[in-house]
């Protein structure tokens, strides 16, 4: 293939491994059908139609894909868990409510690259035997619901969608559903409930597992934007080709996102485990703001517990213990929940010494106040709680016991809830609390304990209206 | 309520992208019908309940829950802008002041539920949205759906100033 030109400012360092985002500012390129099927597109369509559904899913479960979107779960294992007597139809959703704090990807794949998804959620359909497929945009990428409208009709015009594609026999309908911006549509089962039309109130695990019991109460595979990308590559590279890629059991490539406290936040696609927290900081993204020093490290996506940046690890290799700092830790899967956080949906915030770690939770707090679906009464009320006490934290007017409270009502959603935002909502404030307790103590006073202050007011001294 | 020939055409295409159920079409009406009238009222509501044949409240629920849905007119221009925690680290609690300087917007009396503040001169309406998903170019905002990265507080009234 002839190589590949980026637009003047945006050649890939030499660090990252351009997969999925290889077309993404691209030189002379564009979200046109024509683009893609002379650029190679379309081919693995054709390969897979002519292939058997059962084998398409054997060279996913090859390759170790893992989901994309946060959970990192083995996507061609939960291809699997459709029911093999199954008469029900089966459906195919493509997540694409990407709204994980830190996170920007998919909105990159929709706006410039739209045909790979759609190759890549043709060949899944097949695969699992759906015929009708969603792809749950979120509502704030207006201009991106529109290209992949485009996109779908290029692709019907062209004969990749609709009845008997490629006169394979295999019919196949995608439609684009707008969100309406709310995060929790991003849980499979809160998307699931929203595609139905309803509030999205997550359903509860098991037995709502959604290839036995999700759209319409039917088998559904819900993935990821990037994951269904990758599936059209490992179509391409084989299961095991696609395999080398990476680390053992964290293979293939992903898209890092970087964003805070450096001289080049962006987006990196790199060789899971291959690049380590340090080379991103610091080849990557060029780099501290001058001055700085690392003080903290969201290494997922806000949902994952925060690193310090003088903190020590001990991981496993080989046969015994090593001690890791935090820049050498890999991003991948494995070591990260190792190191006490997760990989996540890839969205990297870092912070330096000049952040106040009191007005970080206290930011990330009212994210998931705001954004909790109210279903369950330990989230719905903890949330607005935890957000309320560091609001006080923030404008001086927290007594040192209220730490303790902030633990405590944290503890009291993690694992009481119908769905893991219980977990995303508690595991911040616990990190921040395990990892920067001090700080947090000394942003609080004696002299506050017993005493009552105004909501309204607490917000406007803190500047959080 | 007065809805035109080509919005019921547009309805009636898009319901058929939900075979197995009607119930599924409510969120892509609910936004024909903002894209068209700015809002949604309770006509609206009605509506698509009936058309839908859905309770009201099957329709009212929604609009109530997703914050993406305004049951108030906005500004002609109606602005997002993003709070949540990369943007406010680049300056967008600093950017929302600057724009609502700029527009003239005081924002004061917003609550929880009706978080949206218009202009005086009806032309400009903001609100705060939590992560919009391109946090390496924060501060970002939209307008109406045009999307705005890396804008610089001090260059608020410069964005505006587009907007005629």
């Amino acid at each position: 293939m002839a190589s590949i030109k980026y637009k003047r400012g945006k050649t890939p360092h030499k660090l990252e491994h351009r997969l999925i985002f290889k077309n993404v500012d691209r030189e002379d390129w564009d979200p046109s059908i024509a683009t893609y099927i002379k650029d190679g597109g379309y081919k693995m369509v054709k390969k897979a139609l002519k292939m058997e559904p059962g084998d398409i899913t054997n060279e996913v479960k090859a390759s170790g894909l893992r989901g994309r979107g946060g959970a990192g779960f083995p996507t061609g294992i939960k291809w699997t868990f459709i029911p093999p007597d199954n008469k029900k139809p089966v459906y195919l959703i493509c997540n694409c409510d990407e709204s994980e704090p830190g996170t920007f990807k998919d909105r990159y794949i929709i706006h410039q690259d739209p045909h790979q998804l759609i190759e890549g959620m043709i060949i899944s359909a097949f695969a699992v035997g759906a015929k009708v497929a969603y792809i749950y945009v979120r509502e704030e990428f207006p201009e991106g619901a529109q290209i992949l409208e485009d996109a779908i009709a290029e692709a019907h015009k062209k004969g990749f969608l609709g009845k008997d594609i490629q006169k394979s026999g295999f019919d196949l309908e995608i439609y684009v559903h707008r969100g309406a911006g709310a995060y929790i549509c991003g849980e499979e089962t809160g998307l699931i409930e929203s595609l139905e039309g309803k509030r999205p109130y997550p359903r509860i695990k098991p037995p709502y597992f959604p290839a036995v019991l999700g759209l319409y109460m039917c088998p559904t595979i819900v993935n990821n934007v990037e994951s269904l990308c990758h599936v059209k590559h490992v179509l391409e590279m084989g299961g095991e080709g696609y395999a080398e890629l990476g680390t053992p059991r964290n293979t293939g490539t992903r898209i890092l996102c970087v964003s805070g406290d450096v001289q080049k936040p962006g987006y990196y696609e790199v060789q899971v485990g291959k690049v380590t927290m340090g080379q991103v900081i610091n080849d990557l993204c060029g780099g501290l703001k001058p001055g700085r020093k690392l003080k903290a490290v969201i290494p997922g996506g806000s949902s994952s517990k925060v690193l310090r940046g003088d903190e020590r690890f001990t991981i496993k290799q080989g046969d015994g213990d090593v001690e890791i700092g935090i820049e050498d830790i890999p991003m991948d899967f494995d070591t990260m929940m190792a190191c006490g956080s997760m990989a996540g949906s890839g969205g990297v915030i870092i912070m330096d010494d000049s952040r106040d770690m009191s007005w970080v939770i206290n930011n990330i707090n009212h994210f998931y106040a705001h954004e909790s679906c109210g279903q369950c009464t330990p989230c719905r009320e903890g949330s607005l709680w935890m957000q309320k006490i560091t609001d006080r934290v923030v404008a001086g007017q927290a007594s040192p016991d209220d730490i303790d409270t902030l633990q405590s009502v944290a503890d009291n959603i993690e694992g009481k809830t119908v769905c893991a935002f219980g977990e995303a909502a508690s595991w911040p404030v616990q990190s921040f609390i395990a990892k920067f307790r001090d700080e947090l103590v000394s942003s609080t006073s004696e002299d506050n304990k017993d005493k009552l202050f105004a909501p309204e007011a607490e917000l406007a001294a803190a500047g959080l209206k | 309520m007065d809805v035109s020939k080509e919005l019921v055409e547009k309805i009636d295409e898009v319901i058929t992208h939900y075979p197995e159920s009607k119930r599924s079409a409510t969120l892509p009406l609910l936004h024909l019908f903002q894209h068209e009238f700015g809002h949604i009222d309770e006509q609206a509501v009605e509506w698509i309940a009936d058309k839908l044949e859905l309770q009201p409240i099957n329709v009212l629920e929604l609009v109530t829950f997703y914050p993406g849905f305004r049951q108030k007119a906005p500004g002609k221009y109606h602005v997002r802008v993003c709070r949540t925690l990369s943007c406010a680290m680049a300056g967008s609690y600093e950017l929302m002041e600057s724009l609502c300087e700029t527009a003239g917007i005081d924002r004061s009396n917003i609550t929880h539920h009706d978080p949206i503040a218009v202009s005086e001169d009806g032309k400009f309406s903001i609100e705060f949205a939590e992560c919009l998903a391109s946090c390496g170019t924060g501060p970002v905002c939209l307008i109406n759906d045009d999307f705005h990265e890396d804008v610089d507080p001090a260059n608020a009234d410069k964005l505006l100033k587009k907007y005629k």
